[in-house]
């Protein structure tokens, strides 16, 4: 009878192999080129860059010449932070989407917890049919949803929200809603909050009821038995609802162009004007190098929680 | 329980030495057994004991660290599970969910090379499925049946293909205890009327002494003792097996000529004469409570010896045909006896608190060196 | 306990939650039925812009590239997901096992310009020309990889749930390891590749970033075009492509919903009579 085949005749080899050729030219080789661009020198050709490993002008071979001043760039943004008249450009932007992506990851949590919570313990037919509510948003076009906020928050007295406003009294001239902090924040917030709800609700949909009904039969109130059995225990939810708000939302790039017009700089804005008109491809991938390496941790984190969520380990 | 019916000749299967390590854990330790043809034979251990990784070694589901296993002749080191001549009913059964029951039935003759005639794949799942009566429901898929007919189909599929070895995995451990009862010795008339050489594991031991010829007791991955149900019950080797089948009164003292001295029993213990254990060995005394005597006076001294302690009664489970009596000595032990409803006659039985003797004779003690 | 929805905060607390999802997508509705220019202004009921939609070649070419797009990348973000479940689910751990289990969910999280910008770079990067630069194909592998990711989520959930002794058993009856997969693991787990399917389908339809990153002058998604047509003035047009999508995708969810939901009454049913007749 049949010995064991040598692993390139085995099945199992070669569906272990797709996803892992397929990872490895599609997601980490270009991780892989964006720092080899980063590296660059800009230039006027296509692609506009000239990389480090290159043919040197004198046609003795190749040379290998990294060009750091991308990251200079950056380092002289730090060094001269405390001078007069600075213009952290890059700096302020990955201050502005670090700050906006924590105030989007903590409103979310505070409006999708109680949310995803109440949805959990509600009754099962009903349950369904919130879920639904929930995804269906999701399931629509994301570009649409953010323009639908443009009116709503129009500055003009046709914005839907003005309108309202001036209709019923409370102001005579239109509010500047749109093009601000204010307009991106809450587009991120409705943009990102089913990937918050969604998680949590996962989490908290399986929490055993008898838990708290033993809490509260061991005399616990209310608010005891929330902090100290319900919080402890969706804790993974909680990870791995945050991460995935935070860590897109540092990137988001549409919500800022769109509703927050020339002023908010935020820092997928800024390599999208790298990399489209600018045509700076090493700073682009320079800023992208450091955003990843920024977000390292938080994914890192994501990854365990989920992991441990999805039940791997004990 | 079923008569032994063991061929005389070779052994049909022989495990040999075989071991299984997960990482630094020893699941099964240095098992070596053999099986005969058409015997039924169940591994009995409580969970974790290394029995169902055994039974999954003899599936080719886990490959052995150590050890070989050979069966009528072929070692099965080096054949994958889907050549094995074996076939194993799972304890979740493990039904196809999306096939009806006959395609259940008909999978593994499906897989057959060279390739089955169709009508005779037809002929055998009819005849497969008439033996476990489940013809009505050939069409049914698995959801639709119930814990009983699921089992039925299970079996009727690990039979289809006519394995050398039948292994079953808690064959009625998913089923409620009524059903489960009747279901054992069905099941055990099923086996020998197909003849295959089936090995089951279990934790029940009701269900294996029921159902096997032999029993193998399993602990910490250790093959601890195999025999006949009577053999495991009446002369247990070890501790762990007198304690693990059925109930017992567990002495633990010093060997010496008077007999087992324990500091929990008024007198040295008399046993039966003893050829391997040293006088001054540390050994225990094992006394069934069905062996132990409840009366109302001093036992009078009978031949061969007889241990008995004056005691009071602290508790009695009242199970209908006998009575489990709960007996404190004076010392504060307690020993347990079962005493048939019966043996009281017309007279009252002793009740809480009455003062009572417990005797036994002192064959009915097993001396346990280990 | 679920006093949780009884209450009134709770209740409220709800609707307030679920009135911020959905008014804009209501006024998107509501505004594409307008007879005027504007979009937030009600000039009275009309339907001149779905008809403008009907009219518009460039909208229409552009979701059909969208729907091709998306099927072939949902189909393929399957077959790569599911494997990557597999892997992750169905391996004992290997060299680089926990590297590529990080790796598969990454893609999830990383902000879009990143995995954009990394794509347009492989894609026109000099040595790689072979793979046709930027266009639909690059679309399409770009949409594979972030899609993947979630089937594999979603898949691998569902494969942990699967009783391993399912195709344990197949095995023991003498079927080949790969033909089990085929035969047993692919119809057990099939509710959960359909909806990975959908949602990945949903997900390649949706997007943006790295639809504009990798596209070329010819292969213009619908999100690329609406993006750029919301840049150069707006006309109630979009909306009643909001509306038409909008209804769309309820009717399917629904029409999902309804047929999972059925198919568990139908299975809880049969349950019982089997537990009745025993």
């Amino acid at each position: 009878m049949s010995r064991r085949r040598p692993f390139l005749l085995r099945g199992r080899f070669w569906v272990g192999m797709l996803p892992w050729t397929w990872l490895l030219l599609f997601f980490l080789l270009p991780f892989v080129l964006i720092v080899n661009v980063s590296l660059s020198t800009p230039d006027l050709a296509i692609p506009p860059y000239i990389a480090p490993l290159h043919q040197a002008e004198d046609g003795s071979g190749v040379e290998l010449v990294p060009d750091l001043s991308s990251f200079q760039r950056l380092g002289d943004e730090i060094a001269a932070l405390g001078e007069d008249g600075a213009e952290p450009l890059y700096l302020r932007a990955y201050g502005n989407s670090l700050l906006l992506a924590t105030l989007t990851t903590v409103c979310c949590l505070l409006i999708g917890y109680p949310f995803a919570y109440h949805i959990a313990r509600a009754r099962e037919s009903i349950r369904n049919v919130l879920l639904m509510m929930v995804m269906l948003p999701f399931w629509t076009s994301f570009l649409l949803r953010v323009y639908a906020w443009m009116g709503l928050l129009d500055s003009s007295e046709v914005g839907l929200i003005n309108q309202l406003l001036i209709g019923l009294g409370i102001i005579d001239t239109p509010l500047p809603l749109l093009y601000n902090t204010g307009a991106v924040l809450t587009g991120m917030i409705y943009s990102y909050l089913p990937f918050m709800v969604l998680p949590l609700y996962a989490n908290l949909v399986k929490l055993d009821q008898r838990l708290l009904e033993a809490a509260s039969d061991l005399g616990a109130r209310p608010l005891t038995t929330f902090l100290s059995v319900t919080l402890p225990l969706s804790r993974n939810g909680i990870i791995a609802g945050a991460m995935m708000v935070f860590i897109p939302a540092v990137g988001e790039f549409v919500i800022p162009d769109l509703l927050g017009g020339g002023d908010v700089q935020m820092i997928g804005r800024n390599i999208w004007d790298d990399f489209g008109p600018n045509q700076d491809w090493p700073m682009a991938a320079t800023v992208a190098v450091v955003m990843v390496l920024l977000l390292i941790a938080p994914i890192i984190v994501f990854n365990r929680s989920s992991r441990s969520e999805a039940g791997e380990q004990p | 329980m079923v008569a032994q019916q063991q061929d005389s000749g070779a052994a049909y299967l022989r495990i040999e030495g075989v071991s299984k390590r997960f990482g630094d854990n020893r699941v099964v330790r240095d098992v070596s057994l053999t099986i005969a043809r058409k015997e039924i034979f169940a591994l009995l251990g409580s969970s974790g004991c290394g029995k169902s990784t055994l039974l999954r070694m003899l599936a080719g589901l886990e490959t052995p660290s150590a050890g070989r296993i050979v069966l009528d002749g072929e070692d099965l080191a080096t054949v994958q599970p889907h050549h094995r001549p074996t076939n194993m009913m799972f304890q979740s059964y493990a039904l196809f969910p999306h096939l009806t029951v006959e395609d259940n039935v008909a999978f593994g003759l499906r897989q057959e090379r060279p390739k089955l005639a169709r009508d005779a794949i037809a002929a055998r799942v009819g005849k497969m499925l008439d033996l476990v009566q489940m013809q009505r429901y050939a069409r049914r898929k698995p959801h639709e049946l119930s814990g009983g007919q699921q089992q039925r189909v299970a079996l009727a599929r690990s039979l289809a293909k006519e394995p050398k070895l039948l292994l079953l995995d808690e064959p009625l451990a998913a089923l409620d205890k009524k059903i489960r009862q009747e279901t054992q010795l069905e099941l055990v008339h099923l086996i020998e009327r197909v003849g295959v050489t089936c090995i089951m594991v279990t934790h029940d031991q009701e269900e294996a002494m029921t159902m096997a010829d032999r029993i193998g007791v399993m602990s910490d991955g250790v093959l601890l003792q195999v025999g006949t149900p009577g053999e495991i019950y009446e002369h247990p080797n070890c501790r762990f097996t007198a304690e693990f089948i059925g109930e017992t009164n567990m002495f633990h003292g010093r060997l010496g000529p008077q007999g087992v001295a324990c500091a929990d029993f008024p007198a040295p213990i008399a046993v039966s004469p003893l050829a391997d254990h040293a006088d001054g060995s540390e050994v225990s005394v094992s006394v069934r409570p069905e062996r132990v005597l409840l009366s109302r006076e001093a036992p009078g001294a009978l031949e061969g010896g007889l241990n008995s302690a004056a005691g009071e009664v602290v508790d009695i489970a009242y199970l209908g045909s006998y009575s489990v009596y709960h007996v404190r000595l004076s010392g504060g032990r307690t020993v347990t006896a079962s005493v048939p409803s019966a043996r009281w006659g017309d007279a009252a039985p002793p009740t809480w608190g009455d003062a009572v003797w417990v005797s036994w004779k002192a064959p009915a003690g097993v001396v346990l060196s280990r | 306990m679920s006093r949780g929805t009884r209450s009134l905060g709770a209740r409220s607390w709800l609707v307030l939650v679920f009135a911020f999802l959905y008014i804009p997508i209501l006024c998107l509705v509501v505004f594409s039925f307008t007879s005027g220019e504007i979009t937030t202004q009600f000039d009275g009921f009309s339907l001149r812009w779905y008809q403008a939609l009907l009219d518009d070649g460039e909208i229409q070419s552009a979701v059909w590239l969208s729907l091709r797009i998306g099927a072939l990348a949902a189909t393929s973000a399957v077959v790569v997901g599911t494997a990557a479940a597999f892997v992750l689910t169905r391996f004992r751990p290997y060299f680089g096992s926990s590297f590529f289990a990080g790796m598969s969910t990454a893609p999830m999280v990383m902000p879009e310009v990143v995995t954009g910008l990394s794509l347009v770079l492989l894609f026109t990067h000099p040595a790689l020309s072979f793979l046709g630069g930027r266009g639909a194909l690059a679309i399409w592998a770009a949409h594979t990889t972030l899609c993947a990711a979630y089937a594999a989520v979603l898949v691998q959930s569902r494969l942990r749930e699967v009783d391993r002794s399912l195709e344990e058993a197949a095995l023991d009856l003498g079927c080949p390891p790969f033909k089990v997969f085929f035969i047993i693991t692919v119809p057990v787990i099939a509710p959960a590749l359909v909806s990975a399917w959908l949602l990945t389908f949903t997900l390649s339809m949706d997007d943006f970033v790295l639809a504009a990153m990798l596209s070329d002058p010819g292969s213009t998604t619908l999100p690329v075009l609406i993006f750029a047509r919301l840049h150069h003035g707006l006309k109630p047009e979009i909306n009643a492509l909001a509306t038409i999508i909008v209804v769309v995708v309820s009717i399917a969810v629904l029409t999902a919903n309804h047929i999972m939901l059925s198919s568990q009454n139908a299975r809880l049913r049969a349950k019982q009579l089997a537990a009745a007749a025993d």
